[in-house]
C-alpha cells in the first residue's frame, strides 16, 4: 500500500511540474466554457423585432408598448402583412415577430381567452428560443396585470413558431457537451501520453523489472487523472453556475457519480491507447483522431443524431460520450433523478466495464 | 533453489517481426557468482534483447535461461524481485530531483534509501551535494550514477547493467568502471554489455558478440594470449599513406590503423629492414617498427574478418 | 596556408551561462580536424555555430571563406553534416536517400545519377539501391551517410560522433572514408568518443568547460603531457572539468 502511494505521489508531481500541461489542462475547461457560453448564449439585447397589429385596440398597444419598454427588444417598425414580414426575416433585419390577431382585445374580453403568434428565426436555435421567451413573458406580465383587476382569470395564449429549424434541434446545451470533451480529452490523452512515456524514457522496462505489479503501475498512472478529471468537472459547474446563470436542476451527487463513471470509461480508453502505441506523438494523435472526433461527431452535442444516417446512428450507440451526454442533460437541465437515466447508466457502465477488461488484458507484463 | 551459477544461458534465439529478424542466434554462456561479465559487440549485436530476455521482459523463441536458479519464463515475478536492471536508454525522471527518483524506485522495490544506503553511498556522495536537482538538469555522467544507484537500491543479486557508458566521454567512462569494481567487491554480480573494446580488459570474463551470435567467451587475458600471430605496431608520418603502402606489400595478412600505429600482421616470414626499405621507397619517412602484444579489440577484429 | 575555418575568440552565451568561451583556432585544408571534449564542455555549440546554426555572442569566425554572422546560407551550402544521431531518411531507399539529399545541396538531376552511381559502388551497396536504409546494418548505414554528405563536394564535413556503437572493423572502414575525402581536398572536422580515433587526425584541440585547453599533433600533445597515448592526455585535461551537461 506504501508502494502505492508513493506511486501515486510521483505520478502527481510529474503533473504539478509539468506547469504548461497543467494550464492547459485547468485552463481548457474554464476557456471552453467561456467560449461556447458567450458565443451561444450571449445574452441578447436590443433585438429588433416587427409587431403586426391586427386587431390595433387596447390589450394589443398595451402589450407592444411594454415590448418596446424592455431593453430586449427595438420594435423596427409595424407591418401589416404577411409578405413584409417575411421579406424582413429573410433579409436578416428582424429575430422575431409578434402578430397580434384582429379582435385580440374582443376575445380577451368575451372568451377570457386570446391568441397571439409569436415567429421567430430559428436557424440560430439558442437566440430564438430565448427572444420567444422573453417575448412570452413580457406577455405573461401583462395577463398577470390585468389578472389582478378581475374576478375570474384571463388567459393569453402564445403560439409560438420557429421558423426554419421548427424543432429546435441541436440547441447547443453545451455544458455537458464540454464536460464530456474536456474529461475525454484530460483522461484519453493524458493518461495514454503518461504512460506511453514511460516506455520512451525506458523507466517502464525498470518498472516492469521490479516486484511491484504492472496493474499497479497502470492503476497509480490513472488515479492522478480520475482526481484532476472531478476537479474539472466541479470547475466546470462552478462556471456554468456562477458565470453563466445555468443552474444544475438535478443533484450535484448523481452527476459526481455519473461524471466518475465516465471518467473510467476514458481511463480504460487511455490505458488502451497507451498499450498499443510506443509513442507520445502517436499515442496523442490517436487520441486526438479516434477519440476527440467522434465526441464531437456523435455525441449528439454538435450535431442532431436524428438528422444523421441509419448506419452512422447506430456507430454513435458506441460512443461512450453520447451516454454521458444524454445523462448529464437529464440531470443538470431537467432535473431528472438517477430513475429516469438508469438505462443510459447501464449502458455507458458496460462499454466501461468492456474496455476496462480489454484494456487490462491486454496491458502486457512483457515488452512484446 | 541453489544454482552454481548466477546466470545461465542455454541455446538462447530471438527474432523479431514479419521478415523473422534474427537478433539472438542459438546464445549460450553462463556467468559466476560475484562475477563481473562482459558482453562485448557493436550495436545491434543482440546485446539489448539478451538483457531484455534475462531481465523477463522478452520472451525467447528457442532455449532457456535461468538468474540466480531461476527459470527466465516460468519465475519471471522471482526474478523480477532480485535482480536490478539499468537499460540502455534509461533516462530517469527528468522532473524528480535525484532524491525523489531515488526514494521512488527505492519504494518499488519495497524498500528504503536508508535500508541499503551502504550500497550506493560509494556512487551517491558524489551526487548528493545535488540531491534536490532534478535529473533533466544533470550532466550525462551523473544521470549514470543515479541510474546506478535507482538500480542498486534494492540490493539486487543480479546487476544487469546494458550499455551503462555509451555516448558517456572517457573520464566519467573510467570512473563508472572503478565505480563497478568496487561493487563486485560486495558479491554482487554483474552482467553488463559496451560497444567499447577497451573496457573489455575490465572484466573478469568476456562474450564477443557479432550479429546475434557469440564468437567467442573468455577471459580478456586469454583471448589475447589465443592470437594467432605476432602483431606488429608501425608508424610513419602518413598513416592514411602507411596504411595503403602496407596493404600492397605481399607479406602483409592484414594490416588496419590502431591509434597513432598500425597494426600490421604477416604471413610466414617478416624482415624488418627489408619493410622498411620498401616503405621508404613508397615516400613515408619517420617509420618505426615494433612487436605489440594483441588487444581485445584486435582480437575482435580477427574474429569479424574470419 | 588555406585555412578553411578561422575562428578568433568566437564565444556564445545562453544568459549568463558560457557554453563556448572565446575559442580561436584555424582549420586548414584537406586536414582531419578531431574536435575532442569531456560531455558538456560545449563541442556541440561551438559546432553549430561554425555549421551557420546558431549566431556566436561574441568574436568573429569564417567557415569556407564565409562570416558565420552574416553569410550563414552560403556556409550551409559549402558544408556537410553527419551525425549518429541523424543521418539518413529510414523509411527511405538508399537511392531515394541520395537523390533527396544530393537535391538539397543543390546537384543536378545528372549529378546526382552519376554521383550516385559512383558512390554506390565504391560502398559495394549496388545490390542495395533500392532497399529501406531502415534494413542495412549501422555501420553501412553510417558509412552511407557519410558518403551521402560529402556527395556534393563540401568544402568542409562536420561529422558528430560518427562512429559511436559500430563494430570495429566498420569503425575502421569508416576511416578510410575520412582519409580519402581528406586526399580529395575536404576538409574533415570531427568529434569522438573513441580515444584512438584522436590519433587518426591530424590535428585535434581538446575542449574543457567551454575553452580550448589543448591544441595541436597527436604526437605532440603525447609529448607535451609526458603521456603515452591521447586517452591519458584526455585524462590529464579533462579530470579537472567543472561542468559537464
Amino acid at each position: 500500500m506504501e508502494q502505492f502511494i508513493n506511486f501515486v505521489k510521483k505520478e502527481f508531481a510529474h503533473v504539478w511540474r509539468d506547469k504548461k500541461t497543467l494550464l492547459i489542462l485547468f485552463g481548457m475547461p474554464v476557456i471552453q466554457i467561456l467560449i461556447f457560453g458567450f458565443a451561444l448564449t450571449n445574452e441578447v439585447k436590443n433585438s429588433e423585432i416587427i409587431v403586426m397589429d391586427q386587431a390595433k385596440d387596447q390589450a394589443s398597444q398595451q402589450i407592444i408598448h411594454r415590448i418596446a419598454a424592455s431593453r430586449y427588444f427595438d420594435i423596427q417598425r409595424s407591418v401589416m402583412n404577411n409578405e413584409q414580414m417575411e421579406a424582413a426575416f429573410k433579409k436578416g433585419e428582424i429575430k422575431v415577430a409578434v402578430v397580434f390577431p384582429a379582435g385580440f382585445n374582443e376575445s380577451l374580453l368575451h372568451q377570457r381567452k386570446a391568441q397571439i403568434q409569436i415567429l421567430a428565426d430559428a436557424s440560430d436555435p439558442n437566440t430564438a428560443s430565448m427572444l420567444t421567451n422573453y417575448v412570452s413573458s413580457i406577455i405573461q406580465d401583462y395577463q398577470n396585470s390585468i389578472d389582478k383587476t378581475a374576478a375570474i382569470s384571463y388567459s393569453i395564449v402564445p403560439e409560438i413558431r420557429m421558423l426554419y429549424n421548427p424543432q429546435l434541434k441541436g440547441a447547443p446545451n453545451f455544458v455537458p457537451g464540454v464536460m464530456a470533451l474536456v474529461l475525454m480529452l484530460v483522461c484519453v490523452m493524458m493518461t495514454a501520453i503518461s504512460i506511453v512515456k514511460e516506455k520512451e524514457t525506458g523507466t517502464m522496462e525498470v518498472l516492469l523489472v521490479s516486484p511491484f505489479s504492472p496493474l499497479l503501475v497502470i492503476l497509480s498512472k490513472a488515479i492522478p487523472y480520475l482526481i484532476l478529471s472531478l476537479i474539472n468537472v466541479a470547475s466546470i459547474l462552478l462556471l456554468s453556475v456562477y458565470v453563466l446563470d445555468l443552474p444544475v436542476n438535478g443533484s450535484v451527487i448523481l452527476l459526481f457519480a455519473e461524471s466518475t463513471l465516465f471518467i473510467i470509461t476514458c481511463l480504460s480508453l487511455g490505458i488502451f491507447i497507451s498499450v498499443k502505441t510506443n509513442s507520445q506523438q502517436m499515442a496523442m494523435l490517436i487520441s486526438l483522431m479516434g477519440m476527440f472526433l467522434p465526441t464531437v461527431l456523435f455525441s449528439g452535442f454538435m450535431f442532431p443524431i436524428e438528422n444523421m444516417p441509419y448506419a452512422l446512428q447506430i456507430i454513435s450507440n458506441l460512443v461512450p460520450a453520447k451516454w454521458f451526454y444524454l445523462i448529464v442533460k437529464s440531470i443538470m437541465i431537467k432535473g431528472l433523478g438517477f430513475s429516469a437515466i438508469w438505462k443510459e447508466t447501464l449502458i455507458l457502465g458496460g462499454i466501461t466495464l468492456v474496455l476496462l477488461v480489454v484494456s487490462l488484458k491486454s496491458f502486457k507484463i512483457r515488452l512484446a | 533453489m541453489s544454482s552454481a551459477f548466477a546466470i545461465e544461458v542455454n541455446g538462447l534465439r530471438k527474432t523479431y517481426g514479419k521478415e523473422q529478424l534474427v537478433a539472438v542466434d542459438d546464445v549460450s554462456f553462463h556467468v559466476n557468482k560475484g562475477e563481473l561479465f562482459g558482453l562485448i559487440g557493436p550495436d545491434g549485436a543482440g546485446k539489448t534483447s539478451i538483457f531484455r530476455m534475462l531481465t523477463t521482459l522478452l520472451l525467447p523463441e528457442k532455449g532457456t535461461a535461468k538468474v540466480d536458479g531461476y527459470d527466465i519464463v516460468a519465475d519471471y515475478k522471482q526474478i523480477r524481485k532480485t535482480v536490478g536492471y539499468m537499460p540502455g536508454k534509461f533516462s530517469l525522471y527528468s522532473d524528480l530531483t535525484i532524491e525523489e527518483n531515488l526514494r521512488f524506485f527505492a519504494t518499488v522495490f519495497g524498500t528504503t534509501i536508508a535500508q541499503n544506503y551502504h550500497l550506493i553511498e560509494d556512487v551517491y556522495v558524489q551526487i548528493e551535494p545535488f540531491k534536490n536537482r532534478r535529473a533533466g538538469k544533470l550532466s550525462g555522467g551523473m544521470k549514470q550514477k543515479l541510474a546506478l544507484c535507482c538500480a542498486l537500491i534494492h540490493k539486487p543479486t543480479v546487476l544487469f547493467l546494458d550499455e551503462p557508458t555509451t555516448g558517456v566521454d572517457p573520464v566519467s567512462r573510467k570512473e563508472f568502471w572503478e565505480m563497478l569494481k568496487r561493487l563486485k567487491a560486495q558479491h554482487i554480480t554483474i552482467l553488463v554489455s559496451t560497444p567499447y573494446m577497451d573496457e573489455a580488459t575490465l572484466c573478469d570474463r568476456i562474450a564477443l558478440i557479432q550479429n546475434g551470435k557469440i564468437l567467442s567467451i573468455n577471459t580478456p587475458q586469454i583471448m589475447i594470449q589465443q592470437y594467432p600471430e605476432q602483431l606488429y605496431a608501425i608508424k610513419a608520418d602518413q598513416m592514411y599513406e602507411l596504411i595503403k603502402a602496407l596493404r600492397k606489400y605481399p607479406e602483409v595478412m592484414d594490416c588496419y590503423a590502431f591509434g597513432e600505429y598500425a597494426h600490421v600482421s604477416f604471413n610466414g616470414s617478416f624482415e624488418d629492414n627489408k619493410l622498411k626499405t620498401y616503405l621508404k621507397t613508397e615516400g613515408l619517412t619517420q617509420i618505426e617498427i615494433k612487436p605489440v602484444p594483441p588487444t581485445i579489440e584486435d582480437y575482435f577484429i580477427k574474429l569479424l574478418k574470419n | 596556408m588555406e585555412y578553411v575555418i578561422k575562428t578568433d575568440r568566437l564565444t556564445k552565451r545562453f544568459g549568463d551561462f558560457t557554453a563556448t568561451n572565446e575559442i580561436t583556432f584555424e582549420v586548414e585544408k584537406a586536414e582531419i580536424f578531431g574536435f575532442l571534449g569531456a560531455n558538456g564542455a560545449g563541442k556541440t555549440t561551438a559546432m553549430r555555430m561554425l555549421c551557420g546554426l546558431s549566431i556566436p555572442s561574441s568574436g568573429t569566425a569564417t567557415v569556407a571563406g564565409f562570416d558565420v554572422y552574416k553569410q550563414t546560407e552560403e556556409i550551409k551550402r559549402n558544408i556537410g553534416y553527419m551525425s549518429q544521431r541523424f543521418s539518413l531518411y529510414e523509411d527511405l531507399t538508399v537511392q531515394e536517400n541520395i537523390r533527396f539529399f544530393g537535391g538539397i545541396y543543390g546537384l543536378s538531376n545528372r549529378e546526382i545519377k552519376t554521383k550516385g552511381e559512383d558512390l554506390l559502388e565504391q560502398l559495394g551497396l549496388k545490390n542495395e539501391a533500392k532497399k529501406l536504409v531502415a534494413s542495412l546494418p549501422l555501420g553501412w548505414k553510417q558509412k552511407l551517410s557519410f558518403s551521402v554528405a560529402v556527395l556534393h563536394q563540401p568544402k568542409i564535413v562536420f561529422l558528430d560522433e560518427p562512429t559511436g556503437g559500430v563494430d570495429p572493423v566498420t569503425r575502421r572502414q569508416f576511416w578510410d572514408l575520412i582519409y580519402e575525402a581528406s586526399a580529395k581536398g575536404i576538409t574533415v572536422f570531427v568529434t569522438t568518443h573513441y580515444m584512438d580515433e584522436a590519433e587518426y587526425c591530424n590535428r585535434i584541440s581538446i575542449m574543457v568547460d567551454g575553452k580550448i585547453e589543448a591544441l595541436d599533433t597527436p604526437a605532440n600533445l603525447k609529448s607535451q603531457f609526458k603521456a603515452s597515448s591521447m586517452d591519458q592526455v584526455f585524462y590529464q585535461l579533462a579530470r579537472g572539468a567543472k561542468r559537464s551537461d
